[in-house]
């Protein structure tokens, strides 16, 4: 394994010109690679390229996509951590590669990339999300109203109510939460954080009546009560949501029955 | 191959697909067919708003808001579509908002809005707030609530399938969509669907700039699948290119910032704007402040080093409106730039943003095979299409207005068509293009790699057709592009795999930028004028006598099999509004 080395990019072999001041580093990614076209076995393989540190991990596997091995693999589209494609494993947390710069990581040491766990994985970084989005589906996460005739303008809503169910109004689906619990891990039925997150989305929202049918949903043995408040999920979040208290909320309310 | 059998067949699943799978789902058996999952589509990435005169927090009707949208568009509009679009924005927002979005609300509870370029009170007096929002994420709630909405409705998705083919049949002389070719990521198999009627709404095309606002993703597949079977693409040399995108990044910073009291400076710190555009400022149109940006920059007044962007200022405007009016986006100063947008300015530039040409359709989505004739089957929503309700520059929050009004009218008028219709027969051998494009792809061993091609593109298009241009730098670029053309026949991949092979699919949307930055190219030489997005330096002021109509591209196939580019001409509709000099 090389250590990489922090060289200042000489004039003449600027990678980039006007960044002739930036320190591109030497760095190695270590990444999880699998293709059940060539072998049955996942295996680790090492890339080293030179970077910029203030590049994003997408960048970096872009350049090893583009000038190294074509057959990399991996989800991305809007490179901004606001589609949610790319969540990965990447020194053993959760995060989403467009939206982690090399230099926050460590990149001193060689920089691990692996395809979020407890989903099956088909190829490198990309894992199956269909039972991630079956999950989704199951809290039924739609507005449900009960009222006969529509209203003709818009529904009110007070500025308060409509900050109650904000945080978990963010959620991408990148299934960083939900890929990142231990429960999870253990027993795929389980319905997840993300799940969860986007019941409370619809549980907490003024204008929503069907609040008791997502609460007996999440009832279930493989509902929130597995929820064992272990932070995995809030700390993986890259939207910021609070999954563990909006996860406590949605138990609460299954209690007292008020939301 | 499989084939399958529906009455419509939508393209893409971002704002305008969904808008349209759940109007058509109701009234059809319908597949939705989308290249990313639905949730992962660019409308996502919207931030500031969505038009609507709602008049909830100040006068405001849909009369003043079709006239901002004319004269937005440097009267490149079709009027009677502007009037469709702006009086139905109404009825689209409170559509949303019943379906479950989370808007911002005033102090009563209804829909808050807020100011947003080019969107003025009485025929340009002064700005109106008229965008409806929900905080810098309006984009990302629209794609949710439609995607709960599609959940809700039992809409029928094939995800990661790229379609890679229009099908055409010629019945009595008459072309009519008869289905779509699709390429299935996971296993590499190809897909013919059947369809009465198609809808394309596979979205923009800006990956053919380097400095983009636009995902990896949006590389006109379906502009480009269109034009290949011979019907035309309408205004492409007009792109958007939005004044602020992070510094070299091209992440945006909505317009929102500068609507909620945001300044741009330039390296004296003087807000330049005030010279350009007297009244609007800061939210003069985007073609405007871009050029004013550039105009700083290239007269010695950029910042930084090499003077080469200038500054977001929104440092005076108090943290809490921030954090409640523009979290994400001070959150990406803070990720990408490592700024504190508190107390330090942002650096930007403008970016390639939104392509105002694409498909031509009539107001009921229907795609045109020339300047009247409609395909039968064959229809367009989004930012794939040009209805053209945005003429020659799009004006802020026009574009999520422009998905719902026509994703909904594409959608209900597709379904109709195919209750009515029978299935047109399938050309013979219908997989037949794909099929040896990708098996030409798989096996060639050429020396060319796509990296090096697109980067030469996109390098090319950023240096010669951006926010100036000049015949000498179109040509330049014309140039440029036959040789990439040419360098493309070559390419080769090295993923020869079934399973997931993005190396491929990248490969054949690099393609498609290709052919569709040489449209771009070849409208904007024949443009001899400067209008909206469209600015020649060497035909500075618009040209109504001899420019006052849209462009209708066609590729032709000479008997040896040279391509070229046909230019045609197609009238613009005009209703209430004369043209006239564009001032903000
Ligand atoms: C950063 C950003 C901010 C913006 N902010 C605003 C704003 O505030 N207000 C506003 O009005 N507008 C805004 N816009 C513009 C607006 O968001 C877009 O024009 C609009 O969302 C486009 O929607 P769409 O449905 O046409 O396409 P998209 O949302 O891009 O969806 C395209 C769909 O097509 C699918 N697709 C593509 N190719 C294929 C293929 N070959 N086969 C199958 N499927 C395919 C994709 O999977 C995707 O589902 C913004 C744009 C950007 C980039
Ligand atoms: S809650 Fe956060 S981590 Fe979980 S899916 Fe949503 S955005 Fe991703
Ligand atoms: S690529 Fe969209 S979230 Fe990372």
């Amino acid at each position: 394994m090389a250590t990489p080395t922090l060289d200042k990019a000489d004039a003449a072999g600027t990678p980039e010109p006007g960044f002739a001041d930036s320190p591109y580093i030497t760095a190695t990614f270590r990444i999880r690679r699998f293709n059940s076209e060539v072998s049955a076995e996942a295996t680790w393989e090492d890339f080293q390229l030179e970077i910029d540190p203030k590049e994003r991990v997408l960048d970096a596997l872009h350049k090893i996509k583009w000038d190294q091995d074509g057959t990399l693999t991996f989800r991305r589209s809007c490179a901004h951590g606001i589609c949610g494609s790319d969540a990965m494993r990447i020194n053993g947390r959760n995060r989403l590669a467009c939206k982690t710069l090399i230099k926050d990581i460590n990149p001193e040491k060689p920089i691990t990339v692996e395809p979020i766990k407890g989903l099956t994985v088909l190829k490198d970084l990309v894992v199956d999300m269909e039972p991630f989005f079956q999950a989704f589906r199951d809290v039924m996460p739609f507005l449900i109203t009960k009222d006969t005739n529509e209203p003709t303008r818009e529904r009110l809503q007070t500025a308060e109510d409509r900050e109650r169910f904000d945080d978990t109004t963010k959620c991408i689906l990148c299934a960083a939460c939900t890929s990142s619990c231990p429960v999870f891990w253990n027993d795929g039925q389980y319905f997840g954080p993300a799940a969860i997150v986007n019941a409370h989305r619809f549980i907490f929202d003024s204008r929503d009546e069907a609040a008791e049918q997502r609460l007996e949903i999440l009832n279930d043995r493989d509902g929130v009560w597995r929820c064992r408040t272990t932070f995995n999920c809030t700390d993986a979040c890259p939207r910021g949501i609070e999954v563990t208290k909006a996860i406590a909320e949605v138990k609460k309310a299954l209690i007292t029955r008020r939301f | 191959m499989k084939i399958h059998k529906y009455d419509t067949v939508i393209v893409g699943a971002g704002g305008a697909g969904m808008r349209a799978a759940i109007e058509s789902t109701k009234r059809s058996r319908t597949a939705v067919l989308t290249k990313l999952y639905p949730t992962r589509s660019h409308t996502g990435a919207a931030q500031g708003g969505m038009a609507a005169a709602l008049a909830n927090v100040e006068e405001d009707n849909w009369e003043w808001h079709t006239f901002d949208t004319v004269k937005g568009g440097d009267y490149l509009v079709d009027q009677d579509a502007a009037e469709i679009l702006a009086k139905e924005a109404i009825d689209s927002v409170l559509d949303l908002e019943k379906m479950g979005l989370p808007f911002n609300r005033t102090p009563d509870g209804t829909i808050d809005q807020r100011r947003f370029g080019g969107h003025s009170r009485n025929h340009g007096e002064a700005p109106v707030r008229r965008s409806c929002y929900a905080a810098d994420r309006t984009g990302h709630m629209i794609l949710q609530t439609l995607y709960q909405n599609c959940v809700k409705e039992g809409v029928e998705f094939f995800n990661e399938f790229y379609v890679l083919d229009q099908l055409i049949t010629e019945v009595d002389g008459v072309k009519r969509s008869a289905g779509v070719v699709a390429y299935e990521l996971a296993t590499g198999e190809i897909h013919v669907f059947q369809a009465k009627a198609v809808i394309y709404a596979s979205g923009g095309c800006g990956k053919f700039f380097k400095v983009t606002s636009n995902a990896h993703t949006l590389t006109g597949d379906g502009q480009a699948a269109v034009y290949r079977r011979g019907l035309p693409l309408e205004d492409m040399e007009f792109f958007q290119f939005h004044p602020t995108g992070i510094w070299r990044m091209g992440i945006l910073l909505t317009e929102g910032a500068r609507g909620e009291g945001g300044i741009l400076r330039n390296k004296d710190g003087e807000r330049f704007m005030e010279k350009y555009a007297p009244v609007m400022k800061d939210l003069a149109s985007r073609d405007v402040v871009s050029r004013s940006i550039y105009t700083e920059i290239r007269e010695g007044r950029g910042c930084g080093p090499e003077g080469d962007h200038v500054y977001l200022d929104l440092t005076h405007l108090p943290p809490e409106q921030l954090d409640a009016k523009l979290p994400d986006i001070t959150e990406f100063a803070r990720t990408y730039l490592g700024i504190e947008p508190y107390t330090d300015p942002i650096p930007i530039q403008p970016t390639a943003h939104y392509a105002m040409g694409g498909i031509p359709t009539n107001v009921e989505g229907e795609v045109l095979a020339d300047n009247t004739t409609v395909v039968p089957g064959l229809y367009a929503a989004g930012e794939v299409a040009c209805v053209s309700v945005h003429g020659a520059n799009r004006l802020g929050t026009n574009s999520l207005l422009d998905i719902n009004v026509f994703g909904r009218r594409a959608g209900i008028a597709a379904a109709e068509y195919s209750q009515g219709a029978d299935f047109v027969e399938l050309p013979e051998n219908p997989a037949e293009l794909v099929v040896s494009q990708v098996e030409q792809l798989r096996s060639s061993t050429g020396t060319e790699r796509v990296a090096v091609l697109r980067r030469e593109l996109q390098e090319t298009m950023d240096a010669n057709v951006m926010v100036f241009r000049t015949e000498q730098t179109i040509k330049t670029a014309v140039e440029k592009l036959a040789e990439l053309r040419e360098r493309y026949k070559n390419v080769s991949i090295q993923d020869k795999g079934k399973r997931f092979n993005t190396d491929l699919l990248e490969a054949i949307e690099l393609g498609n930028l290709l052919d569709l930055a040489e449209v771009m190219a070849v409208s904007a030489l024949a443009r001899k004028e400067s209008r909206g997005g469209h600015y020649r330096e060497d035909y500075p002021n618009r040209d109504d006598v001899n420019f006052m109509r849209h462009t209708m591209a066609y590729r032709e196939v000479g008997d040896d099999g040279t391509e070229s580019i046909r230019l045609d001409y197609k009238p613009v509709v005009q209703t209430r509004y004369q043209p006239m000099e564009r001032k903000y």
